[in-house]
């Protein structure tokens, strides 16, 4: 009996805006869970704090709603202690590329198998509209009393050069789009990175749904709008590294990626920018120091007998610090 | 006036350069002959050049501190005389490098200048010569005995040309100093064979070369100096198994036999000894199969705890180990824990602060911030080992409380502990007990609630991954299942579950595990405190019971929640009182106060960086009893 996305809902009253991106994300990730038919009880979403923050409270899986920017550290807790978890981490920009950056950097280091999908709206929602990292310089929204100081950081270079090995950017109103790059993400062995261009109804009145799907710019003829927005496996763009390339190609698929990931504005590319299939997860960097990981992990270990009693042999640890 | 097995023994050089292993070769060879051993490393927040120095204590009975002065000095440089010198006894010795007799203080680089300025003065009101030897002079008519040792021409004596130069031959220098300690006190070579064996494990040509050295310098002494020096140490027998141990190995020990199977940290002093350790010995031995910690040296000590807390919620005993800054940026992860009800222990060794203050120096200067860390109000559980014996089992102990009260644990230690290694009777696994609280590790039922309302207020506990037993956290105030609320009568609810469970670990945990008593506490004074002082405090005790004193001491293990009716029933009965600490502002007299309205007669303090010695107990309790001691007195002593 396959599931469906029904199972993956909770009754708890949803108070996000209306037509806030957010509920994209959420069908989404719903929608994969079913599809992939996982049981509930072996799947954790993990959140930052922000609006994006509440997700897991919606969704009826294990669900972990932590501090703000500290997700990726909770997650990859959960994930170490266990690894036949399958856990996802959701959060806002702010909460990951602000105040989170550092354990941004830090988790595609590690490249742990979890999924991480930033939920891009340019503004931090819950405080009530202020710049997030990934907005603009010079772009004033809705709640700014001046335009943004800042440069916008580019999320995707940041994982690149963090070490992310599944590297997306997706549309938080494009929901089968979502769905099908998710279900890739949490298939990838290694850290998963999706951007999800997420408009903000009430404070980005900037990066509007509007703006993206190009209402602003029909075509004379057709009088249809030109989407912003455009699908990179549409054009054939093929973003796996494997083991075995050259150098050479493997340079002439970066170079690809950071084309991809220059473009912004006419014309923004949504798809699976890279797939590196030659850096070992950290779950095969902890086999080859603990070759039984996989049997005990950290949470299966057995640790005490059904007395109670400790099971370490710790007559063999204190022989090196014996002297009678 | 010969005295047997009883020694205070310190040998000091610049850092980097073999003193640590030099003065573990002594505690070693003492250790290996049946000797009760205390060692105390003091080190410099540097890597290469500044003074560091190792002290040990030595005896037939226990030991379990160090002292205010030492019996025999081994310097390593010109530096350690200026500074030691005074600190050794009359009748006592000082082995040096003749080649160095001649350096001035002015040519002692790292010296700080306040000691400068007090050894210049010192020198020139006797009228002695600003030089190593202008100590020396002074110290040999303080009764002192000098005993120069020319290391490197003994190393030239034995190799020729071959002799290994500077920094080798430093390294050797110092275990031919080792050597000569021994011959001093007429201890067995081959004790000192033995250690450089245990130590140098498997290194033939290295203990060969050592050896031979050592020989040499051990000869020397016999044949150049009379042999009258008043201390003598011979082996006896110890009628058990021992270990000789360092707190951050004791500590690593007691996780790794409670099941602690991950552990985070970010570099620290004097913190990260540990998670090396534990690191080093990822992988052992349980009943019948292998077991593992994974340790995970992360980005930060947010990091650190977060992670630990994840792990912690997938069902690993799970720990972080930090030092003071490091504990500042746990602060909000100490409060999503305490809120979420995580089972999770941070190691916290304090040292000077505040800010990066003295990284690698002594304090216990965190008690109020543990006690009281993170915004609003959450239950959490505190105690504080007293010595290695305690940093072992307490350890064991605070994952059985985080599990069984489900909220965060600190085990509160410090440098002194971290840093001292003392010989003690192997740990025993069978007196430690493992308790995982109210734990469902099968198939809960649709109705599971994580934060179900109960009589105790502890919720039985499933861990991610468990079928049926779905739930969710969130730092916000929630419900039962875990889901966000406002509403304020389920804010009360929800305060009151978490608090009751302090109230019933405070009801549950036994006496034993919150306070020790040493003495009657009848006595004429009772002396109070918690955590490192006790090794001085107790050998100051016996001293001071050996002269008929009428001393107790009570120690307090349990800082949260304060077993504050106890100490209040044991603290009214006694004529006077004193709380020691190593802190400015007795922190846990005001602690005390604050939980009995008993206020101390007298409060003593340090909060110079170096641990508290015995004498420094001994003489101000002393002073106490005659009525002559203000009520707050400050200790100094240290270099
Ligand atoms: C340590 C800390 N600082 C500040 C806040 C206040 N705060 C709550 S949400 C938020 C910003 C959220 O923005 P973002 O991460 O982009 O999420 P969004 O609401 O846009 O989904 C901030 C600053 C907090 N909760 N914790
Ligand atoms: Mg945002």
């Amino acid at each position: 009996m396959a599931r469906k996305p029904q199972d993956f809902k909770t009754p708890v009253h949803n108070n996000w805006c209306p037509g806030c991106g957010d509920f994209g994300i959420l069908n989404a990730v719903q929608m994969a869970l079913a599809e992939l038919d996982l049981e509930p009880h072996r799947v954790v979403i993990f959140s930052g704090i922000g609006c994006s923050g509440k997700t897991p409270h919606y969704i009826n899986t294990y669900g972990i709603h932590t501090l703000h920017g500290r997700v990726l550290p909770y997650a990859t807790g959960a994930k170490l202690a266990n690894p036949d978890l399958t856990v996802i981490a959701v959060g806002g920009d702010g909460d990951g590329l602000g105040i989170g950056a550092g354990h941004f950097v830090n988790a595609g280091r590690r490249n742990l198998d979890i999924t991480y999908i930033l939920h891009n709206n340019g503004v931090y929602g819950l405080t009530k509209g202020q710049a997030s990292p990934t907005l603009k310089l010079g772009v004033q929204t809705k709640s700014l009393p001046q335009p943004n100081i800042n440069q916008g950081v580019n999320p995707l270079f940041l994982a690149l050069a963090a070490g992310y090995t599944f590297i997306a950017r997706s549309y938080a109103y494009d929901t089968r789009h979502l769905v099908t790059i998710i279900k890739q993400a949490i298939a990838h062995n290694g850290s998963a990175f999706i951007d999800v261009l997420q408009p903000c109804p009430t404070y980005n009145d900037i990066n509007t749904r509007e703006w993206y799907s190009g209402e602003d710019r029909k075509d004379p003829q057709t009088g249809r709008a030109i989407p912003r927005v455009y699908k990179v496996e549409e054009q054939g763009y093929d973003p796996l590294i494997k083991p075995g390339m050259s150098d050479a190609e493997i340079a002439a698929k970066l170079t690809r990626f950071i084309e991809k990931a220059l473009e912004w504005g006419e014309r923004i590319p949504l798809g699976i920018l890279l797939k590196n299939e030659t850096v070992p997860s950290y779950e095969e960097r902890i086999l080859e120091r603990i070759p039984f990981y996989r049997e005990t992990p950290p949470a299966r270990q057995r640790i005490s007998d059904a007395q109670g009693r400790p099971t370490l042999d710790l007559a063999k640890l204190l022989e090196e610090l014996k002297v009678t | 006036m010969h005295r047997k097995n009883s020694l205070a023994w310190l040998i000091g050089g610049a850092q980097g350069s073999g003193v640590d292993s030099a003065a573990n070769l002594f505690a070693k060879a003492c250790a290996f002959g049946g000797l009760y051993v205390y060692g105390q490393r003091e080190y410099y927040s540097n890597i290469m050049g500044e003074h560091s120095y190792y002290q040990v204590t030595v005896s037939d009975r226990p030991v379990r501190s160090v002292r205010s002065y030492t019996d025999i000095l081994v310097s390593a440089d010109a530096e350690t005389v200026f500074l030691h010198a005074l600190e050794v006894k009359p009748g006592g010795a000082i082995l040096y490098d003749p080649k160095l007799a001649e350096t001035p203080l002015s040519k002692v680089a790292a010296l700080e200048h306040r000691a400068r300025e007090d050894i210049h003065s010192y020198l020139q009101a006797r009228g002695l010569p600003e030089t190593m030897s202008g100590m020396l002079h002074d110290a040999q008519a303080r009764g002192i005995q000098l005993y120069p040792v020319p290391y490197d021409e003994l190393l030239h004596q034995m190799m020729g040309e071959k002799a290994p130069q500077l920094a080798q031959a430093k390294r050797i220098a110092n275990a031919m100093a080792v050597a000569a300690s021994c011959a001093l006190v007429g201890y067995d070579i081959k004790l000192l064979e033995r250690a450089l064996e245990d130590i140098f494990f498997g290194k033939k040509k290295v203990i060969e070369l050592n050896l031979r050295a050592c020989e040499l310098a051990y000869e020397y002494i016999g044949k150049h100096f009379a042999r009258d020096f008043p201390i003598t140490l011979e082996p006896i027998v110890a009628n058990e198994s021992r270990i000789y141990v360092t707190g951050y190995q004791a500590t690593a020990l007691g996780k790794l036999t409670a099941g602690c199977s991950m552990q985070t940290y970010y570099p620290i002093s004097p913190a990260t000894d540990e998670s090396v350790y534990l690191e080093a010995h990822q992988i052992f031995e349980r009943r019948g199969e292998q077991g593992a910690i994974v340790v995970v040296q992360v980005e930060d000590e947010i990091a650190a705890i977060t992670m630990a807390t994840g792990a912690a919620l997938a069902g690993a005993r799970a720990a972080t180990s930090t030092s003071g800054p490091g504990f500042s940026l746990m602060v909000e992860g100490l409060g999503w824990a305490g809120i979420n009800e995580v089972p999770v222990v941070i190691t916290l060794y304090q040292r000077g602060s505040p800010s990066t203050g003295m990284p690698t120096r002594h304090e216990q200067g965190d008690l109020r911030f543990v006690l009281h860390a993170g915004h609003g109000e959450f239950p959490r559980i505190v105690l504080a080992s007293g010595d290695l014996e305690e940093c072992f089992y307490d350890a064991i102990r605070a994952f059985n409380y985080a599990e069984r009260y489900q909220l965060p644990v600190i085990h509160l230690l410090d440098k002194s502990l971290a840093s001292s290694s003392q010989t003690h009777p192997a740990f025993d696994p069978q007196r430690a007990h493992i308790d995982r609280g109210l734990l469902n590790s099968s198939a809960v039922g649709e109705s599971y609630k994580r934060f179900a309302y109960t009589e105790t207020g502890i919720s039985p506990r499933t861990v991610l991954g468990t079928p049926g037993g779905i739930f969710w956290n969130t730092g916000d105030e929630h419900d039962e299942l875990g889901h966000i609320t406002e509403d304020p009568i389920e804010r009360i609810r929800m305060m009151d579950k978490r608090a009751k469970k302090l109230e019933i670990a405070a009801r549950e945990i036994p006496l034993s595990e919150k306070i020790n008593i040493f003495g009657d506490p009848a006595s004429e004074l009772i002396i109070l405190s918690w955590g490192s002082p006790k090794g001085a405090i107790l050998d100051a005790l016996e001293a001071l019971w050996a002269e008929k004193r009428s001393v107790c001491f009570v120690q307090c293990r349990l800082l949260s929640p304060l077993p504050s009716d106890d100490l209040r029933k044991l603290l009214e009965r006694a004529k006077r009182r004193v709380c020691i600490e190593n802190n400015y502002s007795g922190q846990f007299a005001g602690l005390v106060r604050e939980q009995t309205g008993i206020a101390m007669d007298h409060l003593i303090v340090k909060f110079n960086g170096r641990p508290i010695t015995m004498d420094e107990v001994y003489q101000s309790v002393k002073e106490i009893l005659l009525g002559t001691a203000p009520r707050r007195m400050v200790l100094t002593h240290g270099a």
